[in-house]
């Protein structure tokens, strides 16, 4: 791929979607009367393009998957159950779903903590806007990338060895010995959360930030004049005043950690008992020619456990356009 | 007042911790992929940002480079390359004793022939005999050595590890995966709440119920029906635009949900007026959706455009993992797995594959933010 032949590939891409609504649209009002009320031939043609790949791309793969979940791994004998039945009893599936209970757990609270603490904070100081700034970079880089970033920290060189990674030089400063972090189980699910809390955070700031604006100034001068102090303020005023956002918030990234898989695969591989959901997924869609029966069993788990926030996510934006 | 200043004070240290926390792991990988890729597998990249001391071992000039001056037979070079920003402070003549000397202090050799070593790296060495030594002999020196930084990686990783390749291919998706979407939903959007059909309510009802659907459950269907068109008519099952219709797909529902709230709240006064004047439905949309939407239009493009960029899962199903289609995340994934070692090429590589997200991130950050407050139902 040449620039040369990158230009040409995306112009023909595009121009074919334009040149599609503008020949259709064309050749209609050709045909048609002028005065005549616009049939329902030119909704038609607004909408076909979209609603086709809506229904090649989501709607058909849903009804498929749910099918394959009940089908042997080439997808050609009917199995019942037991794809699901397999699932419960594998130790991989228990230790997946453990993992991705605990980023439920931990990366949605601890990232809307942070981030609700950050934009308070921010929001009092001169430096502030810059300091945001820096806080929400993480929210512009891949998974992949972070991963990356994130590897050279917790790298780890023997006891006698010059420490290459942030961590690791900090630990052995204080004196301590070096730790291969990513490779101790149970612990190194926290490393890795903490990849997605330092994105995430920078997100739930920023909507807390514009949240901020909203509380009222009287009240929070109030408070002052009355001698609350900072603390008391930020616990018995603003948290209960955004607790709405505070739901927002938790329900986006809870959304967003349900699915994880780009920084399990780039870190581990879901080696030393990191796996979770996603990448089970991935594995058993791909490695080894793959089981489409056990792949989709995960896919369905995945999408049963978005659904209900997903809902409350929609209500809630629903409930913000009409304001 | 006085505690006021304290809580001030207080707020500001907090912050502070927060931002270095923050900021520390993207500054280091930053900082590594600038530094010569021998130091950097040795050191922290903390050392590189000062003065550092370094021992090293040169040989000097053999007899052949040796000159004659009054009967004293010299050799007189500069151990170091052109550019170099060292400075020597002592050096030796054995290992067992490599700073026996401080520098511009004269060491005399076995043989009686007399070694001078200077602060910047030359060194004059003579002797009352012709010298005879085929090779040189080793000078070991302690020196500082400033920071010092370089644009190899780069070089390395965007011609000789397939990087740059990697990018002009991520670009290839990107763009039409981002432009596409955005033309066809927004005729759709505008369809959903300006135009009368049958099953209009119906049809917005799946848009939203499309919301939902995590895109891992759409793979294995959409990988076999690619793979049938592709043996239908003998081609590679993948290509751009598969990938470009798939992030379509994936994108559709949430930026028609968007659009969709968008075009609904504009006035539509004016659209009866236009259609009372005789305007079809694609006059309207061209001559006063589409200028209107163009903020609405910008934030869900950056949105769209960084999902793309950022993706891993679409990337890696549907396209060859080869040099000509790999993406830049796919392709970093990669390195990780086999250069997993070489720092500077992962570093470097990172860097590369963040500079449009980053570039996008400063110069538009008021859309981007709007954008991904507003992108949160993408499912």
């Amino acid at each position: 791929m040449t620039i040369f032949s990158l230009f040409f590939y995306v112009l023909i891409g595009i121009l074919v979607c334009i040149l599609y609504f503008h020949l259709s649209n064309y050749i209609f009002d050709f045909f048609s009367k002028k005065d005549s009320n616009e049939s329902s031939i030119r909704a038609f043609i607004f909408i076909a393009p979209a609603f086709i790949i809506l229904l090649i791309y989501i709607l058909y793969p849903v009804v498929e998957t749910i099918r394959l979940s009940f089908f042997d791994k080439y997808g050609r004998d009917f199995v019942g159950i037991s794809n699901y039945i397999w699932a419960i009893k594998d130790p991989e599936f228990k230790r997946g779903i453990l993992n991705n209970v605990g980023w439920l757990l931990i990366v949605p609270t601890l990232s809307t903590f942070f981030g609700l603490v950050i934009a308070n904070l921010a929001d009092r100081i001169w430096w502030g806007t810059i300091a945001k700034s820096i806080i929400f970079m993480p929210m512009a880089i891949s998974f992949v990338g972070a991963g990356v970033i994130w590897k050279f920290v917790y790298d780890y060189r023997g006891p006698g060895d010059q420490q290459i990674g942030f961590l690791n030089a900090i630990i052995v400063s204080l004196g301590f010995e070096p730790q291969a972090w990513i490779t101790i189980p149970i612990w190194n699910n926290l490393f890795l959360m903490a990849i997605m809390i330092w994105i995430q955070t920078g997100l739930a700031m920023v909507i807390f930030s514009a949240a901020l604006r909203g509380v009222p100034r009287e009240m929070l001068e109030a408070a002052r004049i009355d001698g609350a102090s900072e603390l008391k303020i930020f616990t018995s005023i603003i948290i209960p005043y955004l607790s709405q956002t505070i739901l927002v918030i938790w329900t986006i990234i809870t959304i967003v950690v349900l699915k994880i898989f780009d920084i399990i695969l780039a870190m581990t591989n879901g080696q030393w008992q990191t796996e979770v959901l996603a990448n089970l997924m991935f594995d058993w869609m791909f490695r080894g020619g793959g089981d489409s029966g056990r792949g989709s069993v995960f896919a369905i788990i995945i999408m049963v456990a978005v659904i209900p926030i997903m809902i409350l996510n929609i209500y809630r934006h629903k409930q913000e356009e009409k304001i | 007042m006085k505690k006021n200043l304290f809580s001030s004070f207080l707020a500001q240290f907090l912050l502070l911790v927060f931002v270095i926390v923050w900021i520390i792991p993207t500054f280091g990988l930053f900082v590594s992929s600038f530094r010569d890729k021998d130091l950097l597998a040795i050191s922290g990249w903390w050392t590189s940002l000062i003065t550092t001391e370094i021992n090293e071992i040169h040989r000097t000039a053999n007899m052949e480079s040796q000159i004659q001056e009054n009967n004293i037979y010299i050799i007189k070079e500069n151990m170091f390359s052109n550019d170099s920003k060292k400075k020597i402070s002592s050096f030796g003549i054995t290992s067992k004793n490599i700073n026996q000397f401080l520098v511009e202090e004269t060491a005399t050799l076995k043989d009686d022939s007399k070694l001078t070593v200077y602060e910047n790296g030359d060194y004059i060495w003579k002797s009352q005999t012709p010298f005879k030594n085929k090779k040189g002999i080793r000078i070991f020196i302690t020196a500082t050595s400033p920071p010092k930084f370089t644009f190899d990686n780069y070089k390395e990783v965007l011609f000789k590890e397939g990087v740059g390749q990697a990018f002009l291919n991520t670009l290839t998706v990107a763009i039409p995966s981002t432009i596409i979407p955005l033309i066809i939903c927004s005729f759709f959007a505008y369809a959903l709440s300006w135009m009368k059909f049958f099953g209009r309510d119906t049809l917005l009802a799946l848009v939203i119920a499309s919301l939902v659907v995590p895109l891992q459950m759409s793979l294995i269907p959409l990988l076999s029906i690619y793979n049938d068109i592709g043996a239908l008519f003998n081609i590679s099952s993948k290509s751009y635009p598969g990938v470009w219709l798939a992030h379509t797909g994936f994108g559709l529902a949430s930026t028609t949900f968007l659009l969709r709230n968008f075009i609904k709240s504009l006035p539509h006064e004016m659209m009866e007026a236009a259609k009372v004047d005789g305007a079809t439905h694609y006059d309207i949309f061209l001559k006063i959706i589409l200028p209107l939407s163009i903020p609405a239009f910008a934030s869900i493009f950056i949105l769209q455009f960084l999902w793309v960029w950022n993706d891993l899962l679409v990337g890696l199903v549907f396209l060859d993992q080869v040099p000509s289609e790999i993406i830049i995340t796919a392709k970093l994934r990669e390195l990780l797995g086999s250069r997993g070692e070489n720092w500077e090429i992962l570093t470097t590589g990172a860097f590369v594959s963040m500079t449009v997200p980053l570039l996008i991130f400063f110069l538009l950050q008021r859309y981007f933010i709007r954008g991904l407050v507003a992108g949160s139902v993408k499912g």
